[in-house]
């Protein structure tokens, strides 16, 4: 009776763990709707339980489930990084979901549901799990988006996001079934394996840019990013946290395994796309961010500028970039949710307290978060000594490496553009008088955003702590 | 037998007219519906390339694909509802709190 060999449940061990976790979780909100102590505590063992399970197998490199699931390194780095993003996201949520009257607790299932998603695409050796993954992923993110069902923009968002995301996953499939038809497999290393004779199939071709689109739209890049702004600002501050991190780093490990590792993309075609993909981004994101006056806005904006830098990785189709993406993800998980988390202590039940206007002088009014905030802007503009600085530096040289000096030029020349809506908020904060309402700042939140802060201050001095690690797994 | 390009260039036609509606069509149910005609016309794809190949994980993926589109049905019909009770509406072009 040896069904699922024992090799293949430990492969997928910290999958399971979360997924057994969020399940005991959701039984305890079908039975105790009161309970939300308890299930957040479930879902945060959860999160700690897959974190043990991922580090304990992190040295293995091998597959489990025939192929079809990694294990170990990369996978594991990527399900320990997404598992500490839902953390971080639990505990800021908490107050803030409480102080925008939402007293429901299945928040915190589908938080760990999303990052059963991720999981399952930071770890995909197949496209079918790179699909499933993404979808569970994707299906949480509707519903997160539409969790404050009373609100018409929490509605807006979740509808936008739903009939354009599937709309995306559309053409995923349709990607995958031509490439499935090409080369007679779904499995990602078979497929690599017929690299150059497979693309001189036109449908092969085809297959690939349909499946570039799908992804693409996915990580929010030019010339698929119209539905971010929106729904960056109409979900739920905590839900778009959670989205423009760990979504973020999902997509991207999904696009570093479909894309970069099996270097189907050393087709010059693929290249020349890849790279304009990433310029378009880092052009629209940081354009539009310059006129934005809404914190939430801005920094929706700011992500898909910020998924251009990480195109660029992906575009010089290197180590060396591959490696830059996941110190990035690592830095701008960090980033973000700190931002995020300012943003969730500052902004009132009526959904105000997230335009420029409302954080001037903030800087005296709460000096701590005036200061947080700043630093967390400055890692996003790049600033040394912030983890911000490091990851784009990684990312540039792997474009100069790679031959697309260009890249890199625009990458530093739109960071400049940049500078002057993140310093923006900075300046508002500082040399601006105003008077809002003095919310109470919860504890937990607090220490949330100032462990980020902390993450890549020292990321940023150090960034050999992690940046050894990440090398050792490519 | 029917060769597999006639069944490449069917799903191709029908994946089209499903892209073509959700262009058009203002009704987030029709826009909706017409998503689903684009996933079953990658099914139509999946499962001709299947037999053709003699390979079953083609038709695997397809069972796959129905229940994704299942999970989907059932989060977007709930989303529609959601938002027609505050709104009254399921047009899309009326969804502009939100700058597009």
């Amino acid at each position: 009776m040896d069904f699922i060999p024992l090799s293949d449940l430990i492969g997928g061990a910290a999958i399971l763990a979360v997924g057994l976790f969020s399940l005991a979780a959701l039984t305890i909100t079908a039975f105790f709707p009161k309970a939300r102590t308890a299930v957040f505590v479930t879902a945060l063992l959860g999160a700690a339980a897959g974190i043990v399970f991922a580090g304990y197998s992190f040295p293995d490199n091998q597959t489990a489930f025939s192929d079809m699931l990694l294990v170990g390194g990369f996978a594991n780095f990527y399900s320990i990084l997404f598992l500490v993003i839902a953390v971080l996201t639990m505990v800021l949520s908490a107050p803030y979901m409480e102080k925008e009257g939402y007293r429901h607790s299945e928040f915190y299932v589908l938080v760990l549901f999303a990052a059963i998603g991720m999981m399952m695409m930071g770890a995909s050796g197949d496209l079918i799990t790179m699909f499933l993954g993404l979808e569970v992923m994707s299906v949480t993110f509707y519903v997160m988006a539409g969790l404050f069902r009373a609100k018409l923009t929490s509605n807006e968002s979740s509808l936008k996001y739903f009939l354009l995301g599937a709309f995306a996953t559309g053409f995923l499939l349709y990607g995958i079934a031509l490439i499935y038809g090409t080369t007679g497999t779904t499995n990602l290393i078979r497929i690599a394996a017929q690299f150059p004779q497979a693309f001189d199939q036109p449908l092969h071709v085809i297959g690939w840019g349909l499946l570039l689109i799908g992804l693409a739209f996915k990580v929010g890049a030019f010339p698929f990013h119209m539905w971010v702004p929106d729904v960056y600002e109409g979900a739920p501050t905590s839900v778009t946290a959670f989205m423009s991190t760990g979504g973020k780093a999902a997509a991207f490990s999904a696009f570093i395994l479909v894309f970069s590792i099996p270097m189907a993309m050393h087709d010059p075609r693929m290249t020349t796309v890849l790279a304009v993909l990433a310029a378009g981004s880092m052009i629209v994101g940081n354009w539009f961010g310059l006129s934005q006056t809404n914190l939430k806005r801005m920094l929706a904006y700011s992500s898909i500028a910020h998924a251009g830098y990480m195109l660029i990785g992906i575009a010089s189709a290197s180590p060396v970039g591959q490696q830059g993406i996941t110190f990035y993800l690592v830095s701008y998980a960090l980033t973000n949710l700190g931002a995020f988390g300012v943003v969730m202590m500052l902004e009132t039940e009526k959904g105000e307290g997230v335009t420029y206007e409302e954080y001037a002088g903030l800087g005296r009014r709460k000096p701590v978060l005036a200061a947080l905030l700043s630093m967390f802007m400055f890692s996003l503009t790049g600033i040394p000594p912030f983890a911000g600085f490091v990851g784009k530096y990684y990312l540039f040289a792997s474009a100069v490496q790679s031959g697309l000096t260009w890249l890199a030029v625009l990458g530093v020349i739109t960071s400049l553009i940049s500078t002057y809506y993140y310093l923006r908020v900075v300046v508002y904060m500082y040399f601006r008088d105003g008077s809002a309402e003095e919310p109470s700042l919860p504890a937990s939140s607090l220490a949330a955003v100032a462990l980020s802060a902390a993450g890549i201050l020292v990321l940023g001095i150090m960034p050999s702590l992690i940046f050894d690690v990440i090398v050792s797994m490519f | 037998m029917i060769p597999l390009n006639h069944y490449l260039l069917l799903s191709a036609f029908l994946f089209s007219c499903g892209v073509l509606g959700v262009a058009v069509r203002r009704n987030a149910i029709v826009v909706f519906m017409s998503i689903e005609l684009m996933l079953n016309a990658v099914n139509l794809t999946l499962i001709a390339f299947s037999s053709f190949l003699g390979d079953a994980t083609g038709q695997m993926l397809v069972f796959f694909v129905m229940v994704v589109a299942a999970a989907e049905a059932a989060v977007g019909l709930a989303i529609i509802i959601a938002l027609f009770r505050n709104k009254q509406t399921v047009n899309v072009d009326e969804l502009n709190i939100l700058k597009w």
